[in-house]
């Protein structure tokens, strides 16, 4: 919080002994009043938007579901609440499959965001100038065209009669004994169309962290690294690569953690015979209208993410003990 | 006061330099930071690259590193031709200004990086780390990372890794810039004293004279890319060839003027601001008739309130500012020709501000020696 001079809380030292003397409301009034409206807003925001809500999908996790308005009711005696809904994650294989789908995809997509993001973001940070914020905008440009504008684009270019399609056969096919050619390549409704729109789409939460992270290391010490006799790929492995940890974790999390509760991507190109956790939690929600079970799923999902996070947690502050 | 412990190697025609720099260019788009640059630099030297920022003086040290390929022109390291060999494979290691250390490592990490490339065992490699830490003091601090260090120690540590592999050649850039005055004196002495139990050559880039003075055996001054001297420490400071190098090293006070007569040995100045002529010792090279400057540095001039007689370079003059610095202090005494003249002396005598030997305000008598002035020919 640099820039917040530090006060004492408590109480303030009032001039009693003079007329007109501040009251202690007059006196935060004056102080303090500011600083304190402006942390308070986002607490108050997080508390009604976030805390709360979560609150009330938690307590509806232990109710009961039931054909009525609203779908769910508390027991009228001791203890109210059911733990059956969590029960049924374990017992019914299409949850835990769920999970594990989303778990899967999430990984292999953050893997592959990652593999293509790094040397992107490395590349723009070490550009100079102009060519900089050129490759800056083209990361960023996307973003103005719509999200699903985008997906649907993917959807034309994976369907089998597209010119992507056709092109990827026809390559495929160089390779292929005459017999055995393909007619098109299955993309649409797989778990490889989720990962590869997921990746497209999730690239530039990968690529900026780790351009922020990049940027700030000081090209000396890879000078520094040189002059004691690495090589450039050494250079990298005992310089670079750990002191931009802290971007990768970021840029992974950012990637991981809306990437496993997708649910837009799954529906639009995924495959409805295996799907993510977010497609499970819909279903339920809309189609079953299990509401206490799409909120136990969504909770059960919760808990999966927050072990990672805390991970993340606890390396950044490692990593603030290490470089300051 | 440089330690001369190389033998002069560069007075001996006979001894191949350790470092030759072959008129090298570098060029950065349309600028030219290094123009031209020859030198010689031999082994066991602790040689100093002098300039202001921008002369070319770091570009030449990275040039040395291999970390900037010149544009025209060849750099031997021991008889090896290195302008194209690059950093990774040059038996030189450098000591950055901002020192460079890998902040995820601790001190021992650090100095154990570069070992890393060597063919040593382990134990030898544990040996020369530690060898390194003793040397720099530091084998308390093994453990620690960059940032639990003071600048000093960082500083140290810097040190110690850039030696750790042995180099035939080290380089310094600005190696004291980063300390405070205390700090900086007695690591300008550590530093002399680890070149001398190496025996390794040091090439410091430094933008301050006095560092550059102190420390080493030859200093090139740099300017605008090119070398305008190259000597010991007495050289550039006792006899500049140059407006420029006077100017650069120390303080000094020119007179522009004309030589009015010779003998064998002096030579007579007419110099409108001294405000009358000035004797000084002549070289062959002056003549009657040619435009020169008399260049004398404040601490070899005197200043007296007793009335001298006119005419072996004394002049009279109003002193009009005065600055205490402990052990001297220093005068600015305007002549009648409003020319002003620093006069630096030394505090020799212990007093009161009223003993001292001049106060503002006060009548003063200037001369120096005929042999104090330097003659500039531009």
């Amino acid at each position: 919080m640099a820039g917040v001079v530090p006060q004492k809380s408590g109480p303030v030292p009032q001039e009693l002994e003079l007329p007109g003397g501040k009251s202690g409301f007059r006196n935060w009034l004056d102080r303090n009043a500011w600083r304190d409206i402006i942390i308070a807003v986002p607490y108050v925001w997080l508390l009604l938007f976030f805390v709360v809500p979560f609150f009330i999908i938690i307590a509806m996790s232990l109710a009961y579901s039931v054909i009525a308005q609203p779908p769910f009711r508390y027991d009228q005696t001791w203890p109210f609440v059911t733990f059956d809904n969590f029960a049924r994650l374990f017992s019914d294989y299409v949850y835990l499959r769920g999970y594990l789908t989303s778990l899967r995809n999430a990984l292999l997509a953050t893997a592959l965001c990652l593999l293509l993001g790094y040397p992107m973001a490395l590349g723009i940070a070490r550009a100079k100038g102009v060519w900089r914020n050129m490759l800056l905008l083209l990361i960023i440009l996307p973003f103005w065209t719509s999200f699903l504008l985008r997906v649907y684009a993917w959807i034309g270019m994976m369907g089998s009669n597209s010119w992507f399609n056709r092109g990827l056969t026809s390559f495929i096919n160089v390779f292929l004994p005459a017999a055995s050619e393909i007619h098109s390549v299955p993309m649409m409704n797989s778990n490889f169309a989720v990962i590869l729109v997921v990746v497209y789409s999730y690239l530039p939460f990968m690529i900026l962290p780790l351009f922020a992270n990049l940027e700030k290391l000081d090209y000396t010490l890879n000078e520094a690294a040189m002059d004691l006799g690495s090589r450039p790929m050494q250079v990298f492995r005992d310089v670079t690569l750990p002191l931009s940890m802290p971007g990768i974790v970021a840029g992974c999390l950012l990637v991981f953690i809306p990437a496993t509760g997708e649910l837009v991507i799954p529906s639009l190109v995924g495959n409805a015979a295996d799907p993510m956790i977010g497609r499970v939690i819909n279903d339920e929600f809309s189609l079953n209208r299990h509401w206490p079970m799409a909120s136990t799923i969504a909770v059960a999902l919760l808990m999966l993410l927050v072990v990672p996070i805390m991970l993340y947690n606890r390396m950044q502050e490692k990593a603030s003990e290490g470089v300051k | 006061m440089g330690i001369e412990n190389s033998g002069k190697a560069w007075e001996n025609s006979t001894t191949a330099p350790f470092i030759r720099i072959e008129s090298v260019t570098k060029k950065f788009s349309d600028f030219i930071a290094v123009n031209n640059v020859s030198l010689d630099i031999y082994k066991g030297e602790l040689f100093a690259l002098l300039g202001g920022s921008g002369c070319g003086k770091t570009t030449l040290l990275r040039i040395l590193a291999g970390f900037e390929s010149p544009t025209e022109g060849r750099v031997w390291i021991d008889g090896q031709d290195m302008t194209s060999v690059p950093p990774y494979e040059r038996p030189v290691n450098m000591m950055f200004q901002s020192y460079a250390l890998f902040p995820h490592m601790t001190v021992e990490q650090n100095v154990g990086y570069g070992l890393k490339h060597e063919k040593l065992t382990d134990v030898q490699r544990k040996d020369r780390v530690k060898q390194m830490l003793d040397l720099v003091q530091l084998s308390q601090f093994a453990g620690r990372k960059p940032h639990q260090l003071s600048g000093g120690q960082r500083q140290r540590v810097a040190l110690a890794r850039a030696l750790s592999k042995q180099p035939k050649v080290l380089l310094l850039d600005e190696p004291l810039g980063a300390l405070d005055k205390k700090l900086r004196e007695h690591t300008q002495f550590e530093i002399m004293n680890i070149q001398e139990k190496t025996g390794i050559t040091f090439v410091v880039v430094t933008h301050d004279q006095e560092e550059a003075m102190t420390l080493s055996t030859r200093i090139a001054v740099m300017d605008k890319g090119v070398i305008r001297q190259t000597g010991t420490p007495t050289e550039v400071y006792e006899f500049p060839k140059t407006k420029f190098v006077a100017d650069f090293i120390g303080s000094i006070n020119q007179f522009a003027g004309t030589v009015k007569s010779v003998t064998k040995d002096k030579a007579t100045i007419a110099c409108a601001d001294w405000g009358g002529e000035i004797t000084v010792n002549r070289d062959a090279s002056v003549d009657v008739g040619q435009n020169v400057s008399v260049a004398v540095r404040p601490e070899k001039i005197s200043i007296s309130k007793k009335p001298l007689a006119k005419g072996l370079n004394a002049v009279e003059g109003k002193v009009i500012d005065l600055g205490y610095f402990g052990k001297d202090s220093l005068y600015r005494v305007k002549l009648p020709s409003s020319a002003l003249i620093r006069v630096n002396r030394v505090n020799d005598q212990r007093g009161h501000e009223t003993e001292r030997v001049a106060q503002w305000e006060d009548q003063v008598w200037l001369s120096f020696e005929p042999s104090a002035a330097i003659l500039l020919k531009d």
